[in-house]
């Protein structure tokens, strides 16, 4: 039974890739930039980490593992902001890369100390 | 020239993302998965923004992904040590393959 789960998504993962070679992201306002090919499999294959992660958020034992997963899935999106900046010529998505940074850093001692069982001024 | 080096930051860190991803979901255990995925993230993501500096060069856009690598290099450890301390205080068990709790001998020393 567990070979055969492993064969299942062996052959989803091998499929998402190959998905990836074959077929970059189209950028609908930008389809002339450079390196255009190169950075859409860049963002598909940050989407993909970021769904692994949800995946931990969806189901982990305890909250714990759903707190280090959202705290992770916070570091990714800064680094799927800056690539959307070199791929689109917009500087404004690094600043919600930064806004977001400071949103994960609050929001992961916060939960934190939540799991731990206190109160916030200690 | 530049900017191949750039594509080339980023090509690394695209694939320290991918493998601590891949730890946070194949890991046993809340500890692993912490030090797994938040050393690999945190370092992907320092060099995806060091090589979106590169390809911007000295602009608005390049000094604030420096001070956003800078500032991402300095808080994510402190979060990863913040949960990390919050989750054994809460009692969340080891991985049964575990070997040593040190944390937990200095908690039973003070009591």
């Amino acid at each position: 039974m567990k070979i055969f789960r492993w064969f299942i998504s062996m052959i989803f993962l091998v499929g998402i890739i190959i998905f990836i070679i074959i077929r970059p992201l189209p950028f609908l306002f930008y389809p002339d930039l450079p390196y255009i090919g190169f950075l859409g499999r860049v963002l598909y294959i940050i989407i993909l980490a970021c769904i692994l992660c949800l995946y931990r958020v969806w189901r982990g034992p305890t909250g714990a593992d759903r707190i280090v997963a959202i705290d992770i899935l916070g570091i990714l999106i800064v680094g799927l902001c800056a690539v959307l900046t070199i791929s689109t010529g917009r500087s404004w998505y690094i600043d919600i890369g930064i806004a977001w940074a400071l949103q994960s850093f609050i929001c992961a001692l916060a939960l934190s100390k939540y799991l731990e069982g206190k109160g916030f001024d200690d | 020239m530049i900017n191949i080096i750039g594509l080339i930051f980023i090509s690394i860190g695209i694939a320290f993302d991918v493998f601590g991803c891949l730890g946070l979901v194949r890991l046993p255990d809340v500890y692993c998965r912490l030090q797994a995925a938040t050393k690999c993230v945190t370092l992907g993501t320092c060099s995806i923004l060091f090589g979106t500096f590169l390809i911007v060069g000295f602009t608005a856009a390049g000094m604030k992904s420096l001070l956003c690598m800078i500032f991402l290099a300095l808080t994510a450890p402190v979060a990863a040590h913040a949960i990390a301390r919050g989750a054994h205080r809460a009692g969340v068990k080891l991985w049964k393959g575990s070997v040593v709790d040190k944390y937990n001998e200095d908690k039973e020393g003070e009591a």
